[in-house]
């Protein structure tokens, strides 16, 4: 059951003089090797480091730097998983005054090019052989990196290239400087001001060439501050780092708050074992886009699609029990003792352990943001009694800026905004906003920068409107709005997300926009279909076949029809296609935080668009994919276009 | 491949025959590996692969000739007496419980090194305990990182797909700390992706310091085995052939000879 919120103030004053080093200094001495600041599972194990570990290895990572040539100003681009060694890093830039570059893990060469060079960074920090190759096939293209860092030594023996130095090699220099200069690293902290860049952000972009923003130390700590004052944590949680830290929603928990408050920030043992981690920590907070939302809810759907007959039906009557007091808060409605002792009853039979499975038996906020997030699956989590709320930033406000109080939840606003905060509507409908975490601007791009910033303004590219009771509502991106044949406005992620509660349908594209009717390109999950499919006994070899056979169509009409349940019907999807393949964010068909990339879908797939609108029922494709090894695979195959029938 | 400096020799394989009734499996077949060596044995089917693998490992005791490991004739030694001395190997067909899990085969693989009778075992306190603490150590720290089964760790064996059962099968061979580890057709049945791990792992297994195990491996990807071998032998209906670099065999005449009529010796997935 969702438990009050503990009131905790953060122990820092922010000024002109505070800074992200320092305070992690002041808490290691704080809490020395008292307190648990990271836990990190390894070869099965979860191996804690306190906060003293934190800070020495912080402290000679820093120093190494600094011998190798860092100075204030210099950037440190880094790219790997979620582990302490990329915290330290990070921290270790900080402290020496330099300022952290992170890149998503699964960038592909030229991005890592582009960003290396565009941010001119000297040092690539790179987890492991993966990286080091990335690294290696661009360093030619990049004329200021002076030194690529490696951690993980596995597969490195046979590397030589004088470019590479290990963690552990700068750790060493870090220590022998220490000693011949003690006190060094202490007076460096010291040198740094609120105002200095910390973080050279790239914003992923669904339109153009990435963006690097620049956050200051003062963004940072007023982020985490403003964040804490409405949900506070306390320095008993625990918090599990698992989305890339080149994410800002990652860098506003890990860095902005987790460090002033100081909870204990677990590391995931491998990517593949995230869930299960999640579960054995049982964090209080957690932050992540809707796909992990929408894939628990996958997960305990397909379990009950599998599970005995008197499990669904315990099942199904608890739910029904959870929907209705769900509904009756989110109406702000009292919840009359009797539907109280009922919902006692199904979170002990079934909720209780429910969130146990998923990890969330502990959760007092879950937060999702960067996307859409459909109705259906934000009543699943109320009804399950996980306290979930919508937030809505952007890395330019250094993580988020609007934000849903306990127990004033509306599904289809993101809510109010968060302390220190002014948002507003342009004339034009454009969402503005005002706070001590407002960038400082683009790197390198005055022109970005003047269209965004204006007197203190944030403008963000989204439309949206302020509701009576004060909650934002926040449109797609501008050109995401589709104007329907009747010239009603209409929301195409609205239905994107109703179609993606079913468990069967990955990701969905709806096109309708100035268009005579509405159509759906999906995109089927391949394990749950392919499950389904081996039940049904139907052969398949690949996704591109299971994809076309006509009874996963009928299945995939189904849930269309579902979904277009209650809406008006011009709302309604009329035609839909399923794709030979899923949105892949390789195939830029995706942001790297996996949203969908309307405008380069439109274009890469143009033929099928035109074929939805024409009176034929298939269409031929002629393509290639390419894979992340750069191997490129051309396909050829005939889509049906299936039209549901009034 | 042969990037690294070989040691001595490791085991020696001296001029056996084995026969079943009249036929002979091997007549005559002789060779060394040497120490840190990723050693090749390729041929048709029906040369007597798996049968010499059989005769090291000690399932078959040759009717002639003599094995050696470390200088010491090990001929007569039963399998898990060989096993002891460092001995270990994977099976083409895959020997695994697939009742268990990832973990408990692996660990089993470990059991030939748990010295604690029934009652010390029974009362877990100093040397049991001890034991117990390495062991797990060994396993979890070592070789589910190595392989990469993180993942996979508390999953039934059975339920898993073939290729990662062939990774599973690799880290209960390689749970014995072997000197010397034998690979029956590790690569058999896998796809591309799959190959090209397990190629990555043999190479891992062989050269990480904190491995260095010594490899024998059959094998029919050629693309592979010329790949990562540092020498490689050629049997052909019982008879050793040749023994050489890959370039050396790949220019023989004679193992042209032996192959002629297959296309796969230089065939490779990739």
């Amino acid at each position: 059951m969702p438990r009050g919120d503990k009131s905790f103030t953060i122990p820092f004053q922010i000024s002109e003089d505070l800074t992200l080093p320092k305070v992690l200094m002041e808490t290691a001495k704080r809490y020395g090797d008292a307190k648990v600041a990271m836990r990190e599972k390894e070869f099965g194990i979860w191996r804690p480091i306190t906060w003293s570990h934190y800070l020495e290895n912080v402290k000679a990572i820093a120093l190494g730097l600094v011998s190798l040539g860092l100075k204030r100003g210099d950037k440190v681009a880094m790219i790997g998983d979620n582990r302490p060694e990329g915290l330290w890093v990070e921290m270790a830039t900080l402290s020496v005054g330099g300022i952290a570059v992170w890149l998503f893990q699964d960038s592909l060469m030229d991005e890592v090019a582009y960003i290396i060079n565009h941010s001119d960074a000297a040092f690539l920090v790179g987890e492991g052989q993966e990286e080091v190759d990335k690294a290696l096939s661009v360093h030619g293209k990049c004329p200021f990196l002076k030194k690529i860092i490696w951690d993980d030594p596995k597969g490195m023996r046979d590397y030589n290239d004088p470019l590479l130095v290990s963690l552990k090699e700068v750790m060493d220099k870090g220590r022998e400087l220490d000693r011949q200069d003690p006190g060094l690293f202490e007076k460096t902290v010291a040198q740094g001001k609120a105002g200095d860049v910390a973080l050279l952000f790239y914003t992923s972009g669904t339109t153009a060439l990435p963006k690097g923003a620049l956050l200051s130390h003062y963004n940072l700590l007023t982020m985490g501050q403003n964040m804490m004052k409405v949900d506070p944590c306390t320095p008993d949680d625990d918090f599990v780092s698992f989305l890339p830290f080149a994410w800002i929603g990652e860098q506003m928990m890990s860095i902005s708050c987790g460090l002033q408050v100081g909870f204990t920030i677990n590391f995931p043992e491998e990517p593949e074992t995230a869930q299960e981690n999640i579960r054995e920590i049982g964090p209080h907070v957690m932050f992540a886009p809707p796909r992990m939302y929408e894939q628990m809810t996958r997960t305990v759907q397909v379990k009950h699609l599998d599970s005995t007959w008197i499990k669904r039906s315990i099942f199904n009557l608890a739910m029904k029990i959870g929907y209705r007091v769900a509904d009756l808060r989110f109406e702000k409605k009292g919840v009359s003792w009797a539907w109280k002792a009922l919902n006692g009853l199904a979170y002990t039979l079934v909720f209780k352990k429910l969130r146990d499975h998923l990890g969330l038996s502990r959760i007092r906020n879950a937060y999702t943001g960067g996307a859409a997030m459909g109705p259906d699956h934000f009543r699943f989590f109320h009804a399950l009694g996980v306290n979930l709320k919508q937030i809505y930033g952007q890395t330019e406000i250094a993580g988020i800026s609007v934000l849903h109080r306990s127990g004033d939840i509306k599904f289809d606003t993101v809510g109010t905004p968060i302390i220190n905060t002014e948002v507003r509507i342009t004339e034009e409908g454009e969402i503005i906003s005002k706070s001590p975490s407002v960038f400082l601007g683009y790197y390198k791009n005055p022109e970005a920068t003047n269209k965004t910033l204006k007197d203190g303004w944030l403008y963000s590219g989204d439309k949206g409107f302020i509701d009576e009771e004060g909650h934002l509502v926040v449109f797609d991106r501008t050109k995401d709005v589709m104007i329907l044949s009747d010239q009603s406005i209409f929301s195409p992620q609205y239905l994107e997300t109703r179609l993606k509660f079913s468990p069967y349908l990955k990701d969905a594209w709806v096109i309708g926009n100035e268009k005579p009717y509405i159509t759906a390109v999906v995109c089927i999950d391949y394990a749950v279909v392919g499950k389904w499919a081996d039940e049904k006994k139907l052969n398949y070899t690949s996704y591109q076949e299971l994809s076309q056979k006509p009874e996963v169509y009928d299945l995939v009409e189904k849930q269309i029809r579902e979904a277009n349940k209650s809406l008006k019907p011009v709302a309604k999807i009329n035609k839909f296609i399923n794709l030979y393949k899923e949105f892949d964010a390789d195939d830029e068909e995706l942001t790297r935080t996996r949203k969908l990339r309307r405008a380069f879908v439109e274009n890469r797939y143009q033929d099928i668009v035109r074929a939805l609108y024409e009176d034929r029922d298939n269409i031929h494709m002629d393509t290639t994919i390419t894979y992340e090894d750069g191997r490129v695979i051309h396909i050829k195959t005939d889509l049906h276009i299936r039209e549901l029938s009034k | 491949m042969s990037s690294h400096e070989l040691g001595g020799v490791l085991l020696k394989v001296d001029d056996i025959s084995m026969f079943f009734g009249k036929v002979a499996a091997l007549s005559g077949v002789g060779f060394d590996v040497r120490e840190g060596e990723i050693h090749s044995i390729i041929g048709p089917n029906g040369a007597g692969k798996t049968v010499l693998l059989n005769c090291i490992n000690g399932l078959y005791h040759p009717q002639k000739g003599g094995i050696f490991l470390d200088s010491q004739e090990i001929t007569p030694l039963r399998p898990h007496q060989r096993a002891q001395l460092g001995i270990s190997r994977t099976f083409q067909k895959i020997e695994l419980f697939r009742g268990m899990t990832v973990l408990d085969n692996i660990r089993l693989g470990r059991h030939l090194h748990l010295k604690s009778g029934i009652l010390s075992g029974s009362i877990y306190i100093g040397k049991t305990a001890r034991e117990e603490i390495k062991t797990r150590e060994f396993i979890e720290e070592e070789i589910i990182d190595l392989l990469e089964i993180e993942s996979i760790r508390d999953k039934t064996v059975g339920m898993l797909p073939y290729g990662l059962q062939k990774r599973v099968e690799l880290g209960r061979a390689l749970a014995l700390n072997p000197k010397l580890l034998l690979l029956d057709e590790p690569l058999a049945g896998l796809n591309l992706e799959e190959v090209e791990d397990m190629a990555r792992f043999i190479l891992d297994i062989n050269q990480e310091k904190r491995w260095k195990v010594t490899c024998i491996l059959v094998e029919h990807d050629m693309g592979v085995v010329m790949d990562i071998s540092d020498r490689v032998s050629v049997l052909s209906f019982g008879n050793k052939i040749a023994t050489g670099t890959p370039s050396e065999i790949q220019t023989n005449p004679q193992v042209i000879e032996a192959y002629l009529g297959e296309e796969d010796l230089y065939a490779t997935r990739r």
